[in-house]
């Protein structure tokens, strides 16, 4: 083989196509996420750092309840809104998969909630929420329920509201993802099934299911990623309250960043999130193996 | 030889009429359920103060105050809130779309040691949260004195272009014939040619699938902006519409929602436009994800 200089080999090109990403990466990833390993065992308020062992942890896990209250919040949320959404996801596919007639007329109604700007979906049900005007409030009092919760200014009702509020969501990019993984069953299965006299449900039940099982595990990781970092709708709609019943983790965690100045503690905060996200994570991917089913060698 | 007896292609069983009714109805329902704050807040933009809080809700207001919208575009610097999440967006988008096909490129088309290694940390990428860097990158733009201008939200845009641009476009690429480029190679082109020649004239529905994706993106973040834009002549839309909240929220609820279906519309219209290059672009990073 012909020996050519490095700039004529292809390594090299590579190396400098990707060397964007590379750089972005150690400048604004790898780089900062050291920085804030190295910030949580400081304080910082932005002009006096001062080295302070594990203190932050410390005061995170034994004095601070406010951070188990967010944890608490956040996990509630994730438990109930991921699920949910999920299987409202996967039905309203299964549904849509229904050979039905005007098919992009229903998915683009399912979609455009999720395409409403967070800010924007915030204040709206900030009103369908209101306790005495809200539209959500006025069809349970004309459904004969005379005295329906006061949700967001309720502690007991304002996480159910902002998981209700997340199911809004449904018809988004993880039905697109359920929808266009049905389209991809090949009929055969089901006329096989049909043959061993499956019914609809059992058909679902070991046809469908196992066949979307790539795409429920791919929502779910992104969804429990994604459900963890609720920031935008809380800060607008109740700004943590009533008695902190909305206080999500990583609205607190903003807080203490950038209204206390305290990015030591912050990043503390930060860090204790990525270790948690990335046990949930890890711990999916280990447990995939046993219920992902990938046909041939889609990966 | 006798000829295999003609047997019709199994057919599945008749759909239920019942049944299909019964889908069409679930479907309709709840379309109109997800529909209704969206079309309570476009009435809502439409009414006064007093009609606003009627009950039972007058979903067609009896009449139309569209002067709500031309308050809400001048009674806050509006037009400016637009005119900068533009500038924005804009700068942002075209970093991302550019650096990101271009590193596609490179993982696409060319064997480097640490490839593979180097593509799952940009999938792990997708997987992490961003607070983990967000504080020591704000810290860095505070000390090169660049807290309240748009620099941060839009110089990283072109380290990179994140992680699902970057996906996308690859698995785009690896569809494209490894032929063309060699033809092209014969012909004398570079690598840089190719990309230029071939991979980008080749990769466009990929590349206005990103593009739009950036769009919505760049329109509908809130953090960023809030930790980065302080002077009220700098603020994005989603921060000014927050403002809108806090000084007219309780008292001018018509002028809130007008504000809100100007924030809503555009990003609604484009998709409405580009909505095949939406669903091809999910669906592309959900089934090969």
């Amino acid at each position: 083989m012909r020996t050519s200089r490095f700039w004529q080999r292809p390594a090299f090109w590579g190396f400098l196509f990707i060397s964007p990403w590379l750089v972005g990466y150690l400048l604004f990833t790898l780089g900062p996420m050291l920085g804030s390993l190295g910030l949580s065992f400081c304080r910082y308020d932005l002009a006096n750092l001062k080295a302070v062992g594990a203190d932050n942890y410390v005061r995170l896990f034994t004095k601070d309840p406010l951070f188990w209250k967010a944890l608490w919040n956040t996990a509630t949320y994730t438990l109930f809104a991921v699920p949910l959404g999920l299987t409202g996801s996967l039905l309203l596919a299964v549904l849509l998969n229904h050979k039905v007639r005007g098919l992009a007329l229903y998915r683009t109604l399912y979609y455009i909630p999720s395409l409403v700007p967070a800010v924007a979906t915030a204040l709206l049900w900030n009103w369908v929420f209101n306790a005495n005007f809200g539209i959500l409030n006025n069809s349970l009092r004309s459904a004969g329920i005379a005295h329906p919760p006061a949700w967001l200014q309720d502690p007991n009702w304002a996480l159910p509201a902002f998981i209700i509020m997340s199911l809004w969501g449904i018809g988004g990019g993880r039905m697109i993802i359920f929808l266009a993984g049905l389209q991809g069953i090949s009929d055969s299965y089901y006329e096989a099934a049909e043959l061993d006299g499956a019914g609809a449900w059992s058909k679902f039940r070991h046809v469908t299911l196992p066949m979307l099982t790539p795409m429920i595990f791919f929502n779910m990781v992104l969804g429990i990623v994604g459900s963890f970092q609720v920031f935008t709708t809380a800060y607008i709609m109740t700004g943590g309250g009533p008695a902190n019943a909305t206080l999500f983790y990583v609205l607190y965690l903003f807080r203490q960043a950038f209204e206390e100045f305290r990015m030591g503690y912050a990043s503390a905060m930060a860090w204790v999130l990525f270790v948690i996200l990335l046990a949930f994570t890890g711990i999916q991917f280990w447990q995939a193996k046993r219920w992902v089913h990938y046909e041939g060698e889609l990966r | 030889m006798t000829a295999p007896p003609a047997t019709p292609p199994p057919r599945r069983a008749a759909p239920w009429p019942l049944k299909s009714i019964l889908v069409y109805l679930v479907l309709t329902t709840g379309a109109m359920i997800f529909c209704v704050p969206l079309f309570w807040c476009a009435s809502a933009a439409l009414k006064d103060m007093q009609s606003v809080f009627r009950i039972p809700v007058e979903w067609i207001p009896r009449e139309w105050h569209t002067e709500n919208f031309k308050n809400a575009w001048t009674v806050l610097p509006f037009p400016i809130f637009v005119v900068n999440t533009l500038i924005v967006t804009c700068f942002a988008v075209v970093g991302q779309v550019v650096s990101a096909s271009l590193v596609a490129y490179g993982f696409a088309r060319f064997n480097f040691p640490g490839k593979r290694i180097l593509f799952v940390l940009v999938l792990s990428t997708m997987l992490l949260p961003a607070q983990v860097t967000m504080i020591p990158v704000f810290i860095i733009w505070q000390k090169l004195g660049l807290v309240d201008t748009f620099a941060p939200l839009t110089i990283p845009a072109y380290l990179g272009g994140g992680a699902f641009t970057i996906f996308l476009l690859r698995q785009f690429y690896l569809t494209i014939p490894r032929e063309l480029d060699e033809a092209a190679m014969i012909d004398g082109c570079s690598y840089f040619g190719i990309w230029r020649h071939i991979i980008l004239p080749l990769s466009r529905p990929a590349l206005i699938t990103v593009l739009l994706f950036a769009f919505m993106a760049n329109w509908d973040d809130f953090m960023s902006p809030l930790i980065y834009l302080h002077s009220q002549e700098k603020l994005t839309v989603s921060i000014g519409l927050r403002l809108f909240q806090d000084q007219y929220g309780q008292t001018n609820l018509p002028l809130l929602m007008a504000a809100s279906v100007l924030h809503i519309t555009p990003v609604v219209i484009i998709f409405l436009i580009g909505q095949r290059y939406f669903i091809k672009g999910i669906v592309m990073t959900g089934l090969k994800g």
